[in-house]
């Protein structure tokens, strides 16, 4: 298996995507000429053309609203947001348009859409620029939500994505952009929507995470297993549907579950994670759950101070040790 | 008279767009005497005083025009071809409903027509009539999208994003402005810095026309030749149509914002008996003739209530159908 980063297995999704099926359109700000702010869509232009690749201004709620109409008029479009904080623009389209229409018009039209679109915090970008949305989206039903963490899942969850009847938000992460993994070459490797993965075995606790948190964990998981600590690390892979029964079997086998996300707190996926866990796994439970978290604050600019604002690899590490010393 | 009907349209088309305003009419008071006796519920926005505009711009679309509307659309979609009695069903909840009861009256939606739709986001649609405009040209499709708002949508980001888009990405359109002066109980010019709405395209080199919204083949004569426009140039176009609702903005509305004199200076153009005037006048029809489309716009108004009435309610586990697939 080659390897490759995170963001050209995107670009090979969508290359494949688009050479097997011609209604796959995709458009976004500065996709085509430019090739993507973060280059994703690079080389997409020069193979499928200025028919199937487009620039747009910029109008972020247009973007998806003519993703819609397009979907519904027999197209399969990726739209790209630029960011997931500009997808706040978009809320309109995608809430009470994208996420509504089928179940409105009473099933008589389906969205086979995708809305790719980076996020996340870790570049100094300060408070506009490095937010962690993926809660707004799992919070609405209608949407699928989709968080790859590594380049395979990348990959394979973004073609599943684009062959999906139903609209995608699909959150990818500016952090992870470069880092790499082995990615099958198979053009038909799909990772299913809906499916977490245990991404390391372990069997004192279960960390939960997702998209660069699951990378942050296994690093954590792997400075405690010195420390004999044997982590289980299960990777959510999407948000909708969340798959329960793979991190409550996990939580089942070692009565521990530390909940990692990059999101605020209050609120935040985690505790509907945790009460999912508490709920499936209470006789089992050996501790209470714990969640590890992005502080509930604007995020700052300065270095210092945004490193604080994010999970990192020793406050995972940390909440663990936390979790194993107490006597419950 | 200006000009003679029979100029414009055949007999048979001219008797149809009459019949499709009086069944329009005859649906929208009975859907009122329903909302009264507590069969339709929730908000309940009807279209009488505006038939000529549906009727007139739905003729002249081809039968397989895109037509997208807001939350005033039961007459699009009954005009379109809805089946009166599944309108009803969907204001009654009912499980017959059009959308099977889930979309209720902002919310009618029919594939097999083209008919893509009532939002209830004002301006949320006209984005999304781009888009499927956008999807028939890449498909090589002839068709356009009609898309139908009202005068409070124009000041809305969406209005100005789907035209500047539509212009730059050459889509074939066209949007359709009902001006009935009032967003909810703000009058245009309270809203609207430029409260001529058709002049508000020239910011994205789109084209533009008024018509007045009372007449329904002033209101044809100018689709037809708007909607071609775009169909040959593949480009949008607006026609804002000048137009009068007589009820309030919902059932929840009395509009004592407007004043008795100026809906009595509206109600009387109306566009119903104004049509029948000129129809006998011409001699395309006879008042017997009339009465009897009169009398078959209620018969089928009535039937679709019945039918309304005794279709079942939807069954607990379709909450859980048609969100995903």
């Amino acid at each position: 298996m080659p390897e490759m980063t995170y963001r050209d297995a995107l670009n090979l999704a969508l290359k494949e995507e688009m050479r097997r099926d011609p209604s796959v359109v995709t458009w976004g700000e500065d996709v085509a000429l430019y090739e993507g702010s973060f280059k994703v869509t690079r080389g997409l232009l020069a193979e499928f053309g200025e028919e199937r690749v487009k620039d747009t201004p910029i109008s972020e709620n247009t973007i998806v609203g003519v993703a819609i109409g397009a979907a519904m008029g027999g197209l399969r479009p990726v739209a790209e947001l630029m960011t997931v904080n500009f997808a706040l623009l978009a809320m309109d389209q995608l809430v009470n348009h994208m996420a509504k229409i089928s179940s409105m018009f009473g099933g008589q039209v389906h969205l086979p859409m995708v809305v790719r679109t980076p996020g996340g915090g870790g570049s100094q970008l300060a408070a506009q620029h490095s937010q962690s949305l993926e809660t707004y989206f799992m919070h609405c039903p209608g949407i699928r939500v989709a968080v790859p963490a590594t380049p395979a899942d990348a990959k394979g969850l973004l073609k599943s994505a684009i062959r999906d009847n139903n609209p995608v938000v699909f959150l990818e992460h500016e952090l992870l952009y470069n880092s790499k993994g082995e990615v099958p070459e198979d053009p038909e490797f799909l990772v299913p929507l809906g499916r977490a993965e245990v991404k390391r075995p372990g069997s004192d606790v279960t960390i939960v995470a997702y998209s660069r948190m699951t990378v942050l964990a296994l690093q954590a998981a792997a400075e405690l297993e010195k420390e004999q600590i044997s982590c289980e690390v299960v990777d959510l892979r999407t948000l909708s549907p969340l798959d329960d029964a793979t991190f409550i079997a996990s939580v089942q086998k070692t009565g521990r579950a530390v909940v990692v996300e990059e999101c605020w707190r209050t609120a935040g996926l985690g505790a509907e994670i945790a009460f999912r866990i508490h709920a499936g796994c209470f006789d089992t439970l050996r501790a209470p759950v714990q969640r590890v978290s992005g502080l509930d604050v604007p995020m700052p600019y300065s270095r210092k101070l945004e490193r604080l604002c994010i999970p990192q690899v020793e406050t995972i590490a940390a909440a663990v040790r936390e979790l194993l010393s107490k006597k419950y | 008279m200006e000009s003679t009907l029979r100029a414009i349209l055949p007999d048979a088309a001219l008797l149809k767009m009459y019949e499709q305003m009086v069944l329009s009419r005859e649906f929208e008071e009975a859907c009122a005497e329903q909302y009264t006796k507590g069969h339709i519920t929730g908000f309940l926005h009807l279209y009488s005083g505006q038939e000529a505009v549906a009727v007139g711009a739905t003729t002249a679309l081809h039968r397989d025009d895109y037509i997208l509307s807001a939350y005033r659309e039961h007459a699009q979609a009954i005009i379109r071809g809805a089946e009166p009695r599944r309108v009803m069903a969907e204001l009654f909840g009912k499980a017959t409903g059009i959308c099977k009861g889930k979309g209720g009256s902002m919310h009618l939606f029919d594939p097999a027509l083209s008919f893509m739709g009532g939002y209830a986001i004002v301006g949320g649609q006209l984005p999304i009539a781009a888009g499927v405009a956008f999807a028939a040209k890449f498909r090589r499709e002839e068709r356009i999208a009609a898309c139908f708002f009202g005068d409070g949508a124009v000041n809305q980001g969406t209005f100005h994003e789907a035209l500047n888009w539509a212009r730059l990405w050459e889509l074939p359109v066209l949007y359709v402005c009902e001006n009935n002066f009032y967003g909810i109980g703000t009058e245009v010019h309270r809203a609207s810095a430029l409260a001529d709405i058709h002049k508000r395209t020239c910011g994205y080199d789109i084209p533009s026309a008024r018509v007045d919204g009372m007449d329904v083949l002033a209101v044809f004569e100018q689709v037809k030749w708007a909607a071609e426009w775009v169909r040959e140039q593949s480009r949008p176009y607006l026609v804002e149509a000048m137009t009068y609702r007589f009820r309030g903005h919902s059932m929840a509305d009395p509009g004592k914002y407007r004043s008795a004199a100026e809906v009595e200076l509206w109600k009387a153009r109306d566009p119903i008996p104004n049509f029948a005037r000129r129809l006998l006048a011409e001699g395309i029809a006879s008042e017997a003739e009339l009465a009897a489309i009169l009398e078959k716009a209620r018969a089928t108004v009535a039937e679709a209530v019945k039918y309304a009435e005794e279709s079942p309610w939807p069954e607990d586990d379709e909450v859980w159908k048609d969100i995903y697939v």
